[in-house]
């Protein structure tokens, strides 16, 4: 197994007020951000990124918008710092929301230099972002996805096409002449990597043989990378449990209680992220036709992504940290325990092959975050390299 | 959040009837005789079983499309644009044969209207606008159209409806196949206006061409789209008159429907 280390790089002084307005993201505004704090904030969450090199950990980028949960608004801009305090780390984005991007040959542009830069290094991920990035967007909810696949499809062209410039005349972008330098080190292109949470991204990732990754919920990686592993199959290939990815908050000490106390405060990513002003939350067209039909019915309440084992819903942004243990939101206490509950849980939905660890949230302070950063590599990551000693890159029918 | 109606209910069997306009297939309610009157209808949806149907029919041989992607209908190719309803509604009219037709858009199926109009009025005699979305007049950083889309749903009822608690639904209460056609008619409805937000940008431009007389029909107390963004109207259209309704919102035609009829009636009937 590879784990990610992550961080939102949040701006957590602004919490309590973004709680007091109901919204943390999209309407709280700009005011209740001090540069001065934000910029050794910044300076601080790199220098922890970095320290994953150190420590034989990989990285994960991840960007958003318009909030105070996370500082990160451009994922590249971020890596090209980290590809030059880095060595050894893989780096993931996870990455760019592409139907939410004007300019897909900029995203390739910007995604071959950062893997050029790094010596192939780059693990790229072309994501559909939260509904609530719809709004600093102004993108159209209504045909997301078809944008989403159009842009998917026009930036490995672009990034793979060695012999261009070629012509792309589509529903949404347009351009005469695309013939990007620097073209990407790893060839074809960098590996691929989706997010999802439906049955349905499990399929279509499956068909291209992408990584796909689930957050935070176990109830939904089950069905999800078994969807994926049917279809590999119908291909005629075998998904591995490289194809998998799970996030989830990671809090170890060299006690139960030091374990679960940086848990708790790293958590409290999960509490905050759903606090979001209501008519942002759920843009016509995000969610699936049944989906909404679901929430209707429910009187307009909105079910989270966070599960209990019986697939009910947890409220997240009271959920104490038995229950997001329970949910498989955390893995936390001494390295026994988290790597028993990483093994269990993976072990549930078929295997994963990579960890998405949010080592970080909001109020855990550097020192204890290079603690767990650190015992985590020491006395965790070793076990779980172990579980999966070799991990076989599956590779696509075609 | 818009829209809270859905498509055809039980009086389907009824009233709804299905045609095939230009390789994409049209759901519409035709009721009543006489002079063709053709409704377009507001982002919210048709809502055929309200009173105002009954009451315009008893003047009109009324044709309601549901607009591509509401109701049970398909949206156009998978997609489409204001542009395509707008080609698609004249080639209806061509296709029913309409002569001296009325033309009444209600909110955003007045966008419709208009685009309709500055393309070609050949087979209407009048042009009714009912408190329509379509054009910007103000500056860029000002808004013409209420964000519907960035405002809870008991906001968003408020600047509405004069009386808000006409407009609530029970979405609890309603069928499975009613909630879908709801959840599709919120896609359509973005799909079509999510940006620029409610409007076409060049339209206003365009809207001498049309050379019709135009009724501007208002909601006095409609806060989507005020009485003063009407007057722009009536002031880019060359033979258009605007008119308050009292005690209505965006959608006079659902809260005060006898005056909408009589305000119709009275406007094609003394201008013809």
């Amino acid at each position: 197994m590879r784990v990610w280390y992550f961080s939102e790089m949040a701006y957590h002084p602004a919490w309590e007020e973004g709680l007091k307005r109901g919204s943390l993201r999209v309407v709280l505004p700009s005011s209740n951000f001090d540069p001065k704090l934000g910029h050794g904030l910044l300076n601080r969450y790199l220098d922890e990124f970095a320290l994953c090199d150190e420590v034989g950990l990989d990285i994960m980028v991840n960007e958003h918008h318009s909030t105070s949960t996370c500082l990160t608004i451009s994922v590249p801009m971020a890596l090209a710092i980290l590809a030059r305090e880095t060595k050894r780390s893989r780096l993931l984005s996870l990455g760019t929301p592409i139907a939410n991007r004007p300019d897909p040959v900029r995203v390739a542009e910007e995604m071959a230099w950062l893997d050029v830069l790094s010596g192939g290094r780059l693990e790229m991920g072309l994501v559909k972002g939260a509904p609530y990035e719809i709004a600093p967007a102004n993108s159209n909810p209504a045909n997301l996805m078809r944008r989403y696949w159009e842009a998917h499809d026009l930036i490995l062209k672009a990034m793979s096409t060695t012999d261009g410039p070629f012509n792309w005349e589509g529903e949404f972008f347009h351009y005469r002449n695309v013939n990007i330098w620097p073209r990407p080190y790893q060839q074809p292109t960098p590996p691929v990597w989706m997010t999802g949470l439906s049955v349905e991204t499990g399929r279509m990732a499956a068909e291209r043989g992408h990584v796909v990754g689930t957050l935070l919920s176990l109830s939904a990686a089950g069905p999800m990378f078994e969807a994926y592993r049917k279809r590999a199959q119908e291909l005629g290939w075998t998904a591995g449990p490289d194809r998998f990815a799970y996030a989830a908050v990671v809090g170890v000490g060299m006690t139960r209680e030091e374990g679960l106390r940086r848990a708790n405060l790293a958590a409290d990513y999960v509490r905050t992220s759903p606090v979001v002003a209501e008519p942002f939350t759920n843009p016509p067209g995000y969610n699936s036709l049944s989906a909404n039909i679901a929430m209707l019915k429910a009187g307009g309440k909105r079910g989270g992504f966070v599960r209990d084992r019986h697939g009910n819903p947890v409220e997240q942004t009271t959920a104490s940290i038995e229950q997001l243990i329970e949910s498989g939101t955390c893995f936390a206490g001494t390295p026994d325990d988290v790597y028993d509950q990483i093994k269990a849980l993976s072990d549930s939905v078929g295997g994963f092959g990579n960890l998405l660890m949010f080592g970080q949230g909001g109020f855990l302070d550097h020192k204890d975050t290079v603690a767990n950063i650190t015992l985590f590599a020491k006395e965790v990551m070793p076990r779980l390299r172990e579980l999966d000693p070799a991990p076989q890159k599956a590779v696509a029918a075609e | 959040m818009m829209p809270s109606f859905p498509g055809p209910k039980n009086e389907r069997s009824e009233m709804a009837k299905t045609i095939s306009i230009a390789g994409t297939t049209v759901e519409l309610v035709e009721r009543g005789h006489g002079r063709p009157l053709l409704f377009l209808h507001a982002g919210e949806g048709l809502a055929p079983e309200r009173p105002w149907l009954q009451l315009l029919s008893r003047h009109y041989r009324v044709v309601a499309p549901w607009h591509p992607g509401y109701g049970n209908s398909s949206l156009i190719d998978g997609l489409g644009s204001v542009d395509d309803l707008a080609y698609l509604y004249l080639d209806l009219a061509a296709e029913l044969e309409f002569e001296n037709a009325v033309l009444v858009g209600a909110c955003f199926g007045g966008w419709v209207a208009a685009e309709m109009m500055v393309r070609s009025t050949a087979r209407f005699s009048h042009l009714v606008l009912v408190d329509p979305l379509g054009i910007k007049i103000s500056g860029r950083e000002e808004r013409d159209i209420a964000d519907m889309h960035a405002l809870p749903r008991t906001e968003y009822l408020k600047l509405a409806w004069a009386d808000p608690a006409e407009g609530d639904v029970d979405f609890t209460e309603l069928r499975e196949d009613e909630l879908a056609a709801i959840v599709r008619g919120r896609e359509a409805f973005t799909l079509y206006g999510w940006r620029p937000y409610m409007h076409n940008p060049r339209l206003k431009r365009w809207l001498h061409r049309i050379d019709l007389p135009t009724l501007l029909l208002w909601g006095a107390e409609d806060r989507i789209v005020t009485p003063a963004y009407g007057e722009g109207w009536r002031q880019a259209i060359p033979r258009a008159r605007l008119e308050i309704i009292p005690r209505a919102g965006h959608f006079p035609h659902w809260e005060q429907p006898e005056a909408f009829v009589e305000r119709i009636s009275a406007f094609v009937g003394q201008s013809v």
